[in-house]
């Protein structure tokens, strides 16, 4: 066995942190959150330059070849610093799965577009009535000669306001089971009929209601078989069910740290001395070390060509839950300074923790809620009887 | 990164493994609880220490076998697994020691006590009912205590039917170390038993849940088994998360002690950084990360195994409070095998000690404080 990445991941890491530490600059960190927006073209722009948008890809695609670990490291890097990765993201998810199932037309298309970083692809999965169970969509796509026709409502667009293509499910027949009845396909953003509407959320992340109406998409943009996208959303929610929020936990630990080493009690001692505060640390490092290396099995396991089925849920599942009673636990052993709020000058640690605790809410809701990685790892992990 | 045991590591597990399900399988656990004293199988030992239980723990440079802590760690786990009653583990702590002062290898069980004597007494010292010899540390002297005369020693009835016993150390003892060597020394031994009995605490954690999801997959309630009930199966995946990681951390606990030469103890510098360990470079700094995965895995794996037993007990309904459901086997030692040292918390404790330099009390932070830190 052997628990380090490598030096070359190792290496690769390193080159990660310079660059962010020069690229994240407090100002750029700022105009993120007071947009609300998880992306910035500058940003992409010097992602692009280093070849980092899609650096697992082979090279005949346009990527850098690097291997599973190397990625690893990477993507903790950029997790930890808060990256503006959002929307580069889900634009390499989708734009590889059409490099796996998408037609040589729509890999033509976009493919070449997206590892330059001249486009945003948004995931337009969500119903008003349809979260968890995302078969329920009730979109409609209906067929009328070489086009469909699209009518229907996505919540949670997160860039769809500024995105330019979206992964969308749609209802292709409503007479058979739910699963059988979807198709995906890859929708123009920019063309009458859609509309984003604005939504606010706790951790100041914008997203969107998109509505479409009457929207037409030409039958080439559709992406696998008809009827079939569940197959394709089965592809593509594998990688967002192996998600995990280590890094995320660490830039909050290393705050409360921040905090307890550099601040005193009312009677003058060090917060870092007071037990309670110690094991409060001391609980957070713990469960950070085992929620990074939930992670890193999965990503391993991938690396080694493995499908995690139970283990990727076990990683989303242990550290989003992880990470918000971390939160939530820093938020209030600050006191009543807790309340105080993130960039307001008067607050312990720039107000990040009071972020924190409201950014980590999110995360055992979207990419699958806890309630469903937990469904996941008791029927195909645990092999127990489908629930009830 | 590589999670797989090498093949050896894996014939290890395997050779264990197959030992146990013949040696001690759960009625053999259940009979070794009515011996006096209880929770040790004089059979089972005698095959143990002809497999080379002890002589492996042993470094090749002192006449062993040179299995590494990771080594350890793996038939830790298949000790759990199986509940063998055998003192394996606080025999390779002694016998690792004792190699690490330079003595030579004792005939008779050595076993290590946990806890420092206090007025004389050593307490809840594991197999101390059973061994021959005791590794006691005495204020700053390490003493190897003989049991066999001169010292008292008194079986204690407990929890996890385990061979323990209050020790009172008599006049036969040999000085091993004194001063700071001896406590290093240990505090080096902690550190091994905190990882080999972590990786025993997720043996019988996963044991303990696969005992519950079998469980629930056969029995019904309401027509249906009830594992398709949220309200069980909800509870079991997160535990099956928790056991998991637990399994992870306790690996990597070992395998960091293993390269860091079995040094350290708590209150050394490093780990701050929590970066996986990358990066910190020198045998102090990997000494001190070891010593700080060591107490994270024994907290995390002392509350897994906790929680795991409770639930696959609780699972069974009143099935699982009946003496002849082998859980409730699981359930005691979960809990006995590890407090027999200490709760979570005291090794969270451990942890802040690596991470933060032991407390200096009465210190102020330097510098005015900061606008935020006015306390409440």
């Amino acid at each position: 066995m052997d628990f380090e990445l490598g030096d070359k991941s190792e290496a690769f890491r390193a080159e990660a942190r310079a660059f962010l530490d020069e690229a994240l600059t407090p100002e750029l960190v700022e105009r993120l959150y007071r947009s609300g927006v998880a992306h910035d073209d500058d940003f992409t722009r010097q992602l692009r330059e280093r070849g980092w948008l899609a650096p697992g890809w082979p090279t005949e695609w346009g990527g850098q070849g690097r291997d599973g670990l190397e990625l690893l490291a990477l993507g903790e890097e950029f997790q930890k610093a808060g990256a503006p990765h959002n929307g580069i993201g889900t634009t390499m998810m989708v734009a590889r799965l059409i490099r796996e199932v998408g037609t040589p037309e729509q890999q033509a298309e976009i493919l070449p577009r997206a590892l330059r970083g001249e486009i945003v692809i948004v995931l337009g999965f969500s119903e008003p009535e349809a979260g968890s169970d995302v078969a329920a969509a009730q979109t409609r796509a209906v067929r009328d000669g070489d086009e469909w026709v699209i009518n229907g409502q996505k919540m949670f667009t997160t860039n769809g306001h500024i995105g330019d293509y979206v992964f969308l499910l749609t209802r292709t027949n409503p007479d058979v089971a739910k699963h059988k009845g979807l198709t995906t396909f890859l929708v123009p953003l920019k063309q009458p009929g859609i509309e984003a509407q604005a939504v606010f959320t706790l951790s100041g992340e914008r997203t969107n209601i998109m509505f479409y109406t009457d929207v037409r998409v030409p039958d080439a943009w559709r992406i696998g078989e008809v009827d079939e996208g569940w197959k394709v959303m089965t592809y593509s929610l594998q990688d967002e069910h192996s998600a995990g929020f280590a890094g995320d936990s660490e830039r909050l630990l290393e705050h409360a740290e921040s905090w307890a080493s550099g601040s005193v009690d009312a009677d003058g001692s060090r917060r870092i001395d007071d037990p309670d505060v110690r094991s409060r640390l001391a609980r957070a490092a713990t469960e950070i070390e085992v929620a990074r290396l939930l992670q890193r099995r999965a990503a391993w396991m991938a690396h080694e060509g493995l499908v995690p089925v139970g283990e990727g849920p076990m990683s989303k599942l242990f550290s989003s839950e992880s990470y918000e009673r971390q939160a939530e636990d820093f938020a209030s052993m600050l006191g009543p300074d807790g309340l105080r709020s993130y960039l307001e000058p008067t607050a312990p640690e720039g107000g990040r923790i009071e972020h924190e605790l409201r950014f980590s809410l999110g995360t055992t809701i979207y990419a699958g809620t806890s309630e469903i990685q937990r469904l996941i790892i008791a029927h195909r992990g645990l092999g127990l009887p489908r629930a009830r | 990164m590589d999670l797989r045991p090498t093949p050896e590591q894996q014939q290890l597990v395997d050779a264990f493994g197959a030992l146990y399900t013949k040696e001690s399988a759960p009625e053999r656990v259940r009979g070794a609880e009515l011996l006096l004293p209880p929770g040790h199988d004089p059979s089972l030992w005698a095959h143990l220490v002809e497999l080379g239980v002890v002589a492996m723990a042993v470094p090749e440079e002192d006449g062993g076998w040179g299995a590494s802590l990771l080594d350890l760690a793996l038939i830790a786990e298949q000790q759990g697994r199986y509940l063998a009653s055998a003192p394996i583990i606080e025999a390779q702590v002694a016998a690792r020691l004792l190699a690490r002062l330079g003595v030579p290898a004792r005939d008779g069980l050595v076993t290590f006590a946990l806890h420092p004597a206090r007025d004389g007494v050593a307490r809840l010292v594991p197999a101390g009912a059973v061994a021959d010899e005791a590794v006691v540390l005495v204020d700053d002297r390490l003493l190897l205590v003989s049991l066999g005369s001169g010292s008292e020693r008194v079986s204690v009835a407990n929890l996890g039917s385990l061979p323990l016993a209050d020790i009172v150390v008599g006049a036969s003892v040999s000085v091993l170390a004194t001063g700071p060597s001896a406590l290093a020394a240990h505090q080096a031994a902690l550190d091994d038993w905190m990882v080999l009995t972590a990786n025993a605490l997720v043996g019988i954690a996963a044991r303990g849940l696969e005992i519950g999801i079998s469980y629930v997959k056969e029995r019904r309630a309401f027509d249906a088994p009830i594992g398709s009930f949220q309200a069980v199966s909800h509870r079991l995946a997160d535990c099956a998360a928790a056991v998991d990681g637990a399994r992870l951390l306790a690996y990597e606990a070992a395998w960091a002690g293993s390269s860091a030469g079995g040094a350290g103890g708590a209150g050394g510098a490093g780990g701050a950084g929590g970066a996986g360990g990358a990066g910190e470079a020198g045998r102090a700094g990997r000494a001190g990360r070891a010593a700080e995965l060591a107490a994270m895995a024994f907290a995390f794996a002392s509350e897994t195994a906790r929680d795991a037993t409770y639930w696959s007990l609780h699972f069974h309904g009143g099935y699982g409070f009946m003496l002849e459901y082998d859980i409730q086997l699981y359930y005691r030692r979960a809990r006995a095998w590890a407090r027999v040292w200490a709760e979570p918390g005291v090794a969270l404790r451990r942890v802040a000690d690596c991470r933060y330099g032991p407390v200096a009390p009465g210190s102020v932070a330097p510098g005015s404080v900061a606008p935020g830190s006015v306390a409440p």
